[in-house]
């Protein structure tokens, strides 16, 4: 099945049914996707499929031909954020800080706090108590935090 | 790679044509978002072995007006829902209700023929549809039929669909009356409902509850009695009355009585100002 990548052009041959999470970790070794609960709560999988954050233990491998994925190694290991989330300590155990990070990207510019959380609701941190996540944010947003 | 879902065979459709086609010659789980049945999946309660994924049957994804009835197409999602200036501006209480649906990314996948097909009682689009007598459009290669919102459910997750129909849209005609939704749950957002209520603020008022019964309901001796002139008293006590909530793992019966009433007056007290 052919699909967009993290910006390269991929055909994987899996399982129509298989979970996105598990074709990006198993078949294309992609293990920066995490599974947290499995039931659409926790956000960990979060990839964005055409720009839109999805659980991706909750996608067919079916929907996603034809359709542009990106993971969060797509990002490469020097994008902005990631270095905000660092410095912030918007990490601490990192299981959800994939997640995080993609849900993150949806974001447009000049957002408010609220808007912040809003985009994050589908993400859950047992760490950081958010806090230092929303000012990784705000700081990449280039708002005061 | 064998996961859980090796043994699950799954079929696209790319056209509402072939879609029925499929399933009228063979028995197969309609799944659109996946948010519901790929859920059940990972935590192997799911029965079906055989699915039909139409997520790519563009022609059900619109939302239009006909004449002043909305159509919502059955693949809407709740993210279109929120965005769609034609929602905002006339169903305004399902915007509230999307908005409590998970997060963005349940947002994004969940359909409202999904929320509808699947048969939640805690469902969040359902009230909204149950107090605007919403018609629900079903389509099978052998044609067309509308049921009525409220005479879809005939017990806890069943419907009067045959297994070669889908749910094609959901047709609201005008509300009158100022909107009202509330969800009661355990945080702010990603929670199921204790207590979902939709309403409608008209002479004579429209309010259907979720989680309080095997399916949503409407609760007509309490709009009856609202509609009569009864105080909100009285008519609290008709409603802890009429509905037959259950203890379950997300909250009691007697919890869910007491806070449907507190609804029931919050709903009244917030609409009281003026009838539009």
């Amino acid at each position: 099945m052919q699909f967009t990548l993290n910006g390269e052009s991929t055909d994987i041959d899996a399982n129509p049914s298989a979970r996105l999470l598990d074709v990006l970790r198993e078949e294309c070794g992609l293990t920066g996707t995490k599974e947290g609960c499995g039931e659409g709560e926790c956000g960990a999988c979060t990839v964005l499929i055409a720009g839109e954050p999805v659980c991706s233990c909750l996608v067919p491998f079916s929907q996603v031909a034809g359709t542009e994925v990106v993971t969060i190694e797509g990002l490469g290991d020097d994008h902005p954020l990631q270095h905000h989330f660092m410095q912030e300590v918007g990490a601490q155990c990192g299981i959800c800080t994939p997640g995080m990070i993609m849900a993150a990207l949806s974001l447009g510019d000049n957002p408010t706090l609220d808007e912040i959380k809003v985009a994050l609701a589908g993400n859950l941190c047992r760490c950081t108590g958010y806090s230092a996540i929303y000012r990784a944010i705000m700081k990449w947003k280039g708002m005061p935090a | 790679m064998k996961t859980a879902m090796s043994e699950v065979d799954v079929r696209s459709a790319r056209s509402l044509d072939e879609a029925l086609t499929i399933m009228r010659d063979e028995t197969r789980v309609p799944v659109a978002g996946a948010t519901d049945v790929y859920v059940a999946a990972n935590f192997g309660t799911l029965e079906a072995r055989r699915l039909l994924d139409i997520w790519a049957v563009d022609e059900l994804r619109g939302i239009s007006l006909s004449g002043d009835t909305i159509v919502i197409g059955a693949l809407a999602t709740y993210t279109s829902l929120i965005k769609s200036p034609i929602i905002v501006e006339r169903l305004p209480m399902l915007v509230d209700a999307s908005r409590l649906v998970g997060g963005p990314q349940i947002q994004n996948r969940g359909t409202v023929g999904g929320n509808i097909a699947n048969g939640s009682p805690a469902g969040d689009s359902l009230p909204v549809f149950s107090a605007v007598d919403a018609t629900i459009v079903l389509r099978s290669a052998s044609g067309e039929r509308r049921v009525g919102f409220n005479d879809f459910y005939t017990g806890y997750r069943a419907t009067v669909m045959k297994p070669d129909e889908l749910i094609v849209a959901v047709e609201v005609a005008p509300v009158e009356g100022k909107q009202w939704f509330r969800k009661v749950g355990t945080r702010a957002a990603q929670a199921i409902s204790k207590i979902v209520v939709a309403a409608v603020r008209a002479p004579s008022p429209k309010i259907s509850f979720g989680s309080v019964a095997p399916t949503v309901v409407r609760v007509p001796r309490t709009e009856q009695a609202l509609a009569s002139g009864a105080s909100i008293e009285e008519a609290g006590r008709v409603l802890a009355d009429e509905i037959a909530p259950i203890d379950d793992l997300r909250s009691t019966a007697d919890y869910r009585r007491r806070v449907s009433v507190n609804l029931l007056n919050r709903f009244w007290s917030d609409t009281g100002t003026t009838s539009s």
